[in-house]
């Protein structure tokens, strides 16, 4: 287990870059899931504020 | 140039918006379990590199964000030209939301890649075609943008970007061939690399899975990132307020 964390030498250069990959991946998730909430957000007042209108 | 029926359905939102949502988990979940199985062989199955021992594992992480950082520009490009010459909208709106996740895997290949410069080549930067190229990528999407933001008025922002996009194309044969012009100049590494035994199997499977894996979670996220572009431009049409759950009103 050591020797696999260890990367032969190369664990400083190999576990930044999988781990900064990691973390660009999942704000790239987090961002796409956030926008699309906020547009569905914006709409469904827009739609709550039409429904009052029309009662 | 006529189009055919189904592009013209394509091109419509609300079908598009439906189409993006039902499609959206069969790319995302394949792409989240690639990304593993991925990673387990490339960090734990693959063998170390005879040359540069296990600081080669890089590559699973460093050449799909190549990959995709010139492939979502791509995309961009193409939807831009679409946009432009066709008057689509949605065209401009799969080329607004290719953009920001264009920008974020060029910045990973960028820092990736200089990481593994270090102990490679004993320096994180070096001022050569390939780097500068790339450096560049960033820089063309981060104005494409700012472009965009700078416009209150959505068509002409639509078309300012779709002419840069469409100027910034230039760039990527740059950045393709800038290794077969730059071993020219410093012969070295280039070479050396041909020469050495093609990559085996077991080195060369968690790579194209990492790329496969890629390519599905940008067309998951792209798909959530232009449904969210039709929502906010189609605000006010009927469709937008029917699935909102608004009550119908006349026509």
């Amino acid at each position: 287990m050591s020797d696999f964390l260890a990367m032969g030498g190369y664990a400083e250069y190999v576990w930044s870059t999988f781990g900064l990959t990691a973390v660009v991946l999942v704000i790239n998730m987090v961002g796409a899931r956030r926008r699309l909430r906020n547009s569905l957000r914006e709409a469904g007042l827009r739609a709550a504020r039409q429904r009052r209108q029309a009662s | 140039m006529k189009l055919p029926t189904w592009f013209h359905k394509l091109g419509s939102p609300p079908h598009f918006y439906r189409l993006a949502t039902l499609l959206t988990p069969w790319f995302y979940v394949p792409a989240v379990l690639l990304l593993l199985a991925g990673t387990y062989g490339g960090l734990v199955l693959a063998p170390a590199d005879y040359q540069q021992g296990d600081g080669f594992r890089i590559i699973y992480v460093h050449v799909p964000s190549a990959y995709l950082s010139t492939m979502v520009y791509g995309v961009m490009a193409v939807a831009s030209a679409i946009g432009l010459i066709w008057r689509m909208k949605l065209a401009h709106s799969v080329a607004a939301a290719a953009a920001p996740i264009g920008a974020w895997f060029t910045f990973l290949a960028l820092v990736t890649g200089a990481i593994w410069g270090k102990p490679m080549w004993g320096t994180y930067w070096e001022w050569d075609p390939r780097l500068t190229s790339e450096l560049i990528l960033l820089f063309i999407y981060l104005g494409y943008i700012s472009l965009r933001g700078a416009f209150d008025d959505r068509d002409k922002a639509d078309r300012a970007c779709a002419v840069l996009a469409l100027v910034g194309v230039v760039n990527l044969p740059i950045i393709h061939y800038s290794v077969i012009w730059w071993s020219s100049i410093h012969q070295g590494p280039t070479i050396k690399k041909l020469d050495a035994p093609s990559i085996t199997g077991d080195m060369l499977w968690p790579l194209l899975v990492m790329i496969l894996a890629y390519t599905l979670i940008f067309a998951a996220l792209l798909l959530q990132r232009v449904r969210a572009e039709v929502l906010d431009r189609e605000r006010n049409a009927r469709w937008v307020l029917d699935i909102m759950g608004a009550p119908a009103q006349g026509n």
